[in-house]
Parts: structure tokens; C-alpha cells; sequence
């Protein structure tokens, strides 16, 4: 097994080396990156100054090569608009989203695999018809606008939850609930589907031959096979989380990377930007990790 | 009351699909007595298996529907029967195997976990059932016991896997072992011992065994008693010798007579220049040596077998000839030029000259693709063959000639039967008037009856185009009736090769002998007397 984890560390690895390099000569291939660094207003000699300092006149693979040492050693300099370290302040923020998806992601994947199994059960049943209804209006509604509704209904008419910021356990319901609804619909649909056809194999025919109760028929003999493919769209729905839920933390005034990333390129912090692309990217890579490691477990086949 | 263990009575089965209702059993009876085997003979669509799903309450309800009838264990109704108690009565009472032990083993849980499962599920304690499971395991003789508790289902041989199959189903000791197909995937060697495990274990728990099968050689070779059932009703039954020697049912005569190895076998003439001549091939696939050198000649319109059991190296030789796989290392001369030292451009020439026909004709054609659009596409690809205006004309020909009609043209391969598809996809080979056919184990899939046919079929265009076979199989019977010379294969080795009669007649190795002898005879005396054979041979 742990040739095989290898294996996809070493494959993800790469792609995270090919995304820093990408990082560095897009900010440089854009133009001038001091026009790309300081603020639109900055006069010529500032600018200069600012070359020097960062050394943007010498050779291009010089820079790259100490850009690549800055990384490895989590130096991404100075935020300009808070001046702080712009890792500081990437992780800061990083920290709530990373508990807002992980908390969004836990309840989804609960919720749609309970959801998503009996309707599997029953397929066709009405149970199963409601749980599609349900399930597809919410992989279609759009996030801006159901957490606009929600804040109207939620906050300001029924004034029951904070229509935003942070502070209290309350603060976390409308978030959660809107980052909620789209991956549980989603994920309802592809457990549902996986569950029909492990339930319909040869395997849950034998179980049942076995005088089996329907329970662990479900849950322990299908569920498990049915949870392969499943793991795969849990963890593409987690990573659009991590990579911050731009939208839902905007309108929500919610702290996380999302909301930074956005304020930050607004407001020309770039090495703030380049911190919070890297820091994103390598959580997901840790997550791509849990995922295969997730899926070993889970599959014997995969292990040998 | 309870005269019989088992006993079905006026059973009818009906499904509600979308094309309307099919009667998949009708107005069946048969009965089961304990220490007895009985078998359900048929072929697919006979309603064979519809029966004993309905006896382990299999059938999903809907699609499925019982109508009418009774099926009485020890006297007890079990269609009457509270669910949780019919629930008790699987596993306990009546256990099952299946035709496909790895689809049927659960690939996530070790096999230990689903023998202990079988046990715990109706009230075993899980120590208990430990100790029990690896007595089962060394009972049903799995090598190393102990540590194979802890493997999964992919790390064991087909028999071996059965073998664990048939622990899980005897965990309990059930009344009535129903075996659907249980060795139909098997080699013939691998068969023979999986079905003398079934007889030693019912002679150990008196159990009575319904077997489902449409080998008439498991027939003769297992059971007491057979029904034989055609489109879901069973028209005849009787002791096994009873309804092979004097088979009253015109279907039963039909059965009978289509079963191969009875036929004259071919005696091909003096030999002269081969089409084909492989020498050497050799091919490992990391430390594993799945060609260790094989050579032989085949001439134009000569059938050559290539027989032996699975791991033998039979599909990887077929694959290499094709250039499907790259050999490590010999030469294959096809009409004086190696087929291994070909460009791709030659190759592709030359692809038109050598066809394949595959095991499964169901994943082999493309289902989104008509019956006109699959044979014609070879001539999309070989554009010089034929003028596009007389492709139409020409699909109508080749499915007249393998059997089929030109209305066929427009469906889809779903819309075929078994056999009906492998005509398919031979008429898809003859489109590219091909002198050399490959068939990688062409009619294993098929039913007896239409086995027979696609024989027949093969050999004519044998006999009426000169085309050559290289006929892939692990049936020795259907080998025994189509081949003019038979390679038998062992580990990567060709441990024998000549004409079908010497192979047959006079086999000089142990392992032919011993291959021919696992094979199993339809006539219940010729089976026992190789029975007879066998047990000295082993003792």
C-alpha cells in the first residue's frame, strides 16, 4: 500500500512543483511586476526602489531561483496593506475556511450518504423521487443567491442568525447551511447511483442467500464498494471549499482564504495572492493524499 | 406430510418489464429428498435459475412477481412465511453458489469475514465462528488456512474461490445446498475437483443438492435425478439414465444430440506449405513466464486447438500473434514474412488477413453501434476493399451467411441473443475476407444447441473460403469435433501437438491424459466408467 501512496505523493508533487513555477512567471509575464506589486499610484521612483530592494533587475532564473528559496522556506514577504508577513495572514485566514469546509464536508458526506442510500434502497420509490427533487434543485441553485435569500429570510425577517461576521456559533449556521447545499445534492446523486448498482451485484446476492438483515446488507456489504467513486467527488467538492468559497465567505463577511484572496487582489497585495495560491494548493494536495489513502483502505485491490 | 425435504409445486414466475410480461417459469413442480441431487437442466432463458431464486427469495419483487404456486420445506410453505422467519431459513436451512464465485465474493472484506459473517449473522458467537471458519477453510481444502483467512477474494484461484464459496455455504450445515452453475467458469481439471468436494461433503452431512446446470457431463457426472426446462416450463423428468437413453421430449432429443465430442473427427491430409510458422515465441511479463518458447505451423484452411487450462499462456499466445502484445523474443512467419518485424504501416495492411473473435461477444461488439455500422466499419477502415456504394449489399451478404437475415442491419447488439451476437462478430472478421481467424474461446459463452451451430458455421467457411483457425478452447469436446490438429499447452509450454486423433486417441503425456480424463461425458455410463478410470489414475 504504501508504494501505491507513494506513488500518487510523488504524481501530486509534481503538479504542486509545476503550479509554483507557474505562479513565479505568470506574476513576471504579466509586465512589470512592480506595476503588478505597488499600488497603481506609485511614482516611477518608488517603483525603482522597489526593484532594487526586491531585485527584479537581475537575470530572470536568478530571481526564480531565490523566489524558489523564499517558498521552501515560507518566506512570501511582506503584506503591503497590513504589514505582516503574508504567510501569517494567509494562514490566519486559512484556519476558518479550513473549518468551514471541514465542518460542511463532514455533514454533507453524513447526510448524503444516509440520503443517498435509502433512496438507492427504495429506488424509484417515493422517498428516492423526493430525494432527487430535492437533491437536483440543490446542485442547480446558485450559491450568491441562496445565501442572499437566506440572510433576508434568516436574518433580517425572521432575525433568528446574524446576517454576518463571526463571533458566536451562530455566525457559522448561514455559512454552513449555503456551502451545504450544493455538495450534498450533488453527492446524493453519485451515492445513490453507486448504491443501485452495488446493491443490484453479485456480492448483495450472496449476502442475502446468507439470510443477511437488510441493515448490514446496506451499509457494511454495498456501502463500502459503493463509496469508491463516491470518495473521488467528495474530494473534488472539498477542494472547491478549500480553494475558498470566494462567494459565500464575501457575503457572509466571513474571515477565510476566499474572502482574503479577493480583498487582497483588490487591494494589490500581491505576495499576500502568491501565499494564499500556494497555501490552497498544498492543502489540496494533502487532501488528494487523504483521498488515495482513503480509498486503499477501503479497497484491498488497490492496496496490492 | 412432509414426504419430500423440498418440493415445488405448480411454481409460475412472471416479470413486468417495460416490453410487457414475460413468463419467466410456468406451472413448474419438481421435488428434493435429503442426501439426493437433483439437477435443473436447461439453457439460458429456460427459466433454469428462476426457480431456485424464488426458493431462496432472490427475485426482486417488483420487476418479479410469483403468480402461483407452493414451495414446501419439511412441509412448510416458504412464500407464506413472516419475513424475518424466511430471513432465518436462508443460510440455516437452504445456502447457495453461484456461477461467478469472484462477482459473488464480496471484493472489500476478507474471506475469513464473510465465512465468519455467515455464522454470526444467525447467532454465532464471533469466537466461535473464527474457530469454525478456519476448520471450513481447511476442510474445503484451502492451502495454508490460517493465513488465507486474512486474504481477499482477488487473491485466490477461480477453484479456490469457489472452494471458499462452498465453506461459506456449508457454514451452517443447510438441509439443501442449491448450486447454480458452480463450476461453469472453471477449467475442466479444476471442475472435476470442485464437483468431487460438492459429493464428499453431501455424503459427510446428508445434505440434498439442487444443481443448476446446462452440462449435460455435470449431469451425468453429480446428479441422481434431472428436470430439463425449456422457455420456463420443464418438459421432462427422470433418473439421470432414464432421460439420457430414452429421452422422450423432442427438446431433450435436441439437447442430447447437440452435445459436442460425438461427432467423426477430422483427419487433415498430408501437410504442405504453412500459411502460418511460429517459432520460439517467448514472453514474461515481470518475473512471470507466460511463453517459454512455443512453435508450430498451421496451413491454409487448417483448424489448430490450442487447449490447456487457464494461466496455460493460450490468450497472451493469441494476443502476440495479433501484435496486440510485443514477444520477447521468436518469429512468426506469415506467408514467409515475421509478423514481429513489421512497421505499423505493414501491419496495417496485413491486419485485414488476420481476424479475431472474441469470448464475449456482448463487450466485444459496441452497443451504440448497429449491426450495419459494426460489420461495415472495417471497410472504413480498409477503404480499398470495397466501393462504398456496395457496402449495403455486402452486410447482407455476410449476415445471410453466418445465419442471420438482412433485416437484422439496423438493431443493436442488445436486441440479439447470445449466439445470435458471436455470429455477429465472426460476420464482422469476414468482412475483411481474412485468411487467418483467431478465435480466443469463441463459443464458451454459447448454449449447447447454438454451439453446435456456430461450429458448424465455422467449419464451412473453413471448408467453402480456406481460412485458417487457430481456435482457442478449454471445451475438449467441441475441440474434439472442429480441430485437425490440437496443441495442448501447460504453463507456458507446449506439452503436446498433433492431430486430433493422436491427441485424442493416443495421448502421450500425463497432463493430456489428465486433462482428457476431467473431462465429463454426457452418457451417465461412459461418465462413471471414466470415473472409474480417474479414481485409479489419482490413487
Amino acid at each position: 500500500m504504501m508504494s501505491f501512496i507513494r506513488k500518487r505523493a510523488v504524481a501530486s508533487l509534481i503538479s504542486l512543483v509545476g503550479l509554483i513555477v507557474m505562479v513565479f512567471f505568470l506574476s513576471r509575464l504579466t509586465g512589470d511586476p512592480a506595476a503588478l506589486f505597488l499600488p497603481v499610484e506609485a511614482s516611477a521612483e518608488i517603483k525603482q526602489q522597489f526593484r532594487e530592494i526586491h531585485g527584479l533587475n537581475d537575470p530572470l532564473m536568478v530571481q526564480f531561483g531565490r523566489y524558489v528559496g523564499d517558498v521552501v522556506t515560507g518566506d512570501f514577504g511582506e503584506s503591503l496593506r497590513k504589514a505582516r508577513p503574508a504567510l501569517d495572514v494567509v494562514l490566519e485566514a486559512f484556519v476558518w475556511t479550513l473549518w468551514l469546509a471541514a465542518i460542511t464536508m463532514s455533514l454533507v458526506t453524513g447526510a448524503a450518504i444516509v440520503v443517498g442510500s435509502l433512496a438507492a434502497f427504495r429506488a424509484g420509490g417515493f422517498f428516492d423521487r423526493l430525494s432527487s427533487v430535492i437533491s437536483l434543485i440543490g446542485a442547480a441553485v446558485p450559491d450568491f443567491w441562496l445565501a442572499i435569500v437566506a440572510i433576508v429570510v434568516f436574518s433580517v425577517n425572521l432575525a433568528w442568525l446574524p446576517t454576518s461576521g463571526t463571533g458566536s456559533l451562530l455566525h457559522w449556521i448561514l455559512p454552513i447551511g449555503v456551502l451545504f447545499v450544493r455538495p450534498f445534492g450533488i453527492i446524493v446523486q453519485v451515492v445513490r447511483g453507486s448504491m443501485i448498482s452495488a446493491l443490484s451485484s453479485a456480492y448483495v446476492k450472496t449476502a442475502r442467500a446468507k439470510g443477511v438483515k437488510s441493515g448490514p446488507i446496506i451499509f457494511v456489504h454495498a456501502l463500502r464498494n459503493a463509496m469508491l467513486p463516491v470518495i473521488t467527488v467528495i474530494g473534488d467538492q472539498a477542494a472547491s471549499l478549500l480553494n475558498g468559497a470566494v462567494i459565500v465567505e464575501t457575503i457572509f463577511g466571513f474571515p477565510g482564504v476566499g474572502k482574503l484572496m479577493i480583498d487582497s487582489i483588490l487591494q494589490r497585495d500581491f505576495n499576500v495572492v502568491l501565499a494564499a495560491i500556494l497555501v490552497t494548493a498544498l492543502a489540496i494536495f494533502v487532501m488528494n493524499l487523504l483521498i488515495d489513502f482513503a480509498y486503499a483502505m477501503l479497497d484491498p485491490r488497490i492496496r496490492h | 406430510m412432509a414426504d419430500h425435504l423440498l418440493e415445488v409445486r405448480n411454481l409460475s414466475v412472471e416479470f413486468h418489464t417495460a416490453m410487457g410480461v414475460v413468463k419467466a417459469v410456468r406451472n413448474i413442480s419438481y421435488h428434493l429428498d435429503r442426501g439426493e441431487t437433483l439437477a435443473i437442466l436447461g439453457e439460458s432463458g429456460s427459466g433454469k435459475s428462476v426457480s431456485s431464486s424464488a426458493i431462496m427469495n432472490l427475485i426482486d419483487m417488483p420487476p418479479g412477481r410469483i403468480s402461483s404456486g407452493e414451495i414446501l420445506l419439511d412441509g412448510v410453505d416458504l412464500l407464506k412465511m413472516p419475513a424475518h422467519k424466511r430471513r432465518e431459513v436462508n443460510g440455516r436451512r437452504i445456502a447457495m453458489i453461484f456461477q461467478d464465485p469472484l462477482s459473488h465474493l464480496n471484493p472489500v472484506y476478507t474471506v475469513g469475514w464473510q465465512i465468519r459473517e455467515a455464522l454470526t449473522t444467525h447467532g454465532a458467537a464471533s469466537a466461535a465462528a473464527q474457530t469454525e471458519a478456519l476448520r471450513l477453510l481447511t476442510r474445503v481444502g484451502i492451502p495454508e488456512p490460517e493465513k488465507s483467512l486474512d486474504k481477499y477474494p482477488h487473491e485466490f484461484s477461480g477453484g479456490q474461490r469457489q472452494r471458499v464459496m462452498i465453506a461459506m455455504a456449508l457454514a451452517l450445515r443447510p438441509d439443501l445446498l442449491i448450486a447454480d452453475e458452480p463450476t461453469t467458469a472453471l477449467d475442466v481439471t479444476v471442475q472435476a475437483e470442485v464437483l468431487a468436494l460438492l459429493e464428499e461433503l453431501q455424503q459427510e452431512t446428508g445434505m440434498a443438492v439442487l444443481i443448476i446446470t446446462h452440462d449435460l457431463g455435470v449431469v451425468a457426472e453429480v446428479a441422481d435425478r434431472v428436470v430439463v426446462m425449456e422457455k420456463g416450463e420443464l418438459v421432462e423428468a427422470g433418473t439421470v439414465r432414464e432421460v439420457y437413453k430414452n429421452p422422450q421430449h423432442p427438446y431433450t432429443r435436441k439437447l442430447i444430440a447437440a452435445a459436442p465430442g460425438k461427432g467423426k473427427m477430422h483427419s487433415p491430409g498430408a501437410r504442405g506449405e504453412p500459411v502460418l510458422s511460429v517459432r520460439e515465441v517467448r514472453k514474461h511479463y515481470g518475473s512471470f513466464e507466460a511463453l517459454k518458447g512455443i512453435s508450430f505451423d498451421l496451413m491454409p484452411g487448417e483448424t489448430m486447438a490450442v487447449v490447456g487450462e487457464s494461466g496455460s499462456g493460450k490468450s497472451t499466445l493469441a494476443r502476440i500473434l495479433l501484435r496486440l502484445d510485443e514477444p520477447d523474443s521468436g518469429s512468426a512467419l506469415w506467408k514467409g514474412r515475421d509478423l514481429f518485424q513489421l512497421s505499423p504501416a505493414e501491419l496495417y495492411k496485413l491486419r485485414r488477413d488476420l481476424q479475431m473473435v472474441f469470448q464475449d461477444p456482448t463487450q466485444s461488439l459496441n452497443p451504440r453501434m448497429t449491426v450495419y455500422q459494426l460489420i461495415s466499419e472495417a471497410w472504413v477502415i480498409h477503404p480499398d476493399i470495397l466501393p462504398k456504394a456496395k457496402w449495403r449489399e455486402r452486410v447482407a451478404e455476410l449476415l445471410v451467411q453466418v445465419g442471420l437475415g438482412p433485416e437484422h442491419m439496423g438493431r443493436y447488439p442488445h436486441q440479439f441473443s447470445g449466439g445470435q451476437r458471436q455470429r455477429i462478430a465472426i460476420a464482422r472478421a469476414l468482412a475483411l475476407e481474412p485468411q487467418l481467424i483467431i478465435c480466443d474461446e469463441a463459443v464458451s459463452a454459447l448454449d449447447v444447441s447454438v454451439q453446435a451451430q456456430v461450429i458448424a458455421l465455422l467449419d464451412k467457411l473453413r471448408k467453402d473460403m480456406g481460412i485458417a483457425f487457430i481456435f482457442i478452447a478449454h471445451d475438449l469436446p467441441v475441440v474434439r469435433d472442429f480441430a485437425d490438429h490440437v496443441m495442448v499447452m501447460q504453463k507456458g509450454h507446449v506439452v503436446e501437438l498433433g492431430t486430433v486423433q493422436e491427441v485424442f486417441e493416443t495421448p502421450r503425456q500425463d497432463y493430456t491424459r489428465a486433462l482428457l480424463a476431467a473431462g465429463l461425458d454426457p452418457d451417465p455410463d461412459v461418465q462413471a466408467a471414466n470415473r472409474a478410470a480417474r479414481l485409479e489414475c489419482a490413487s
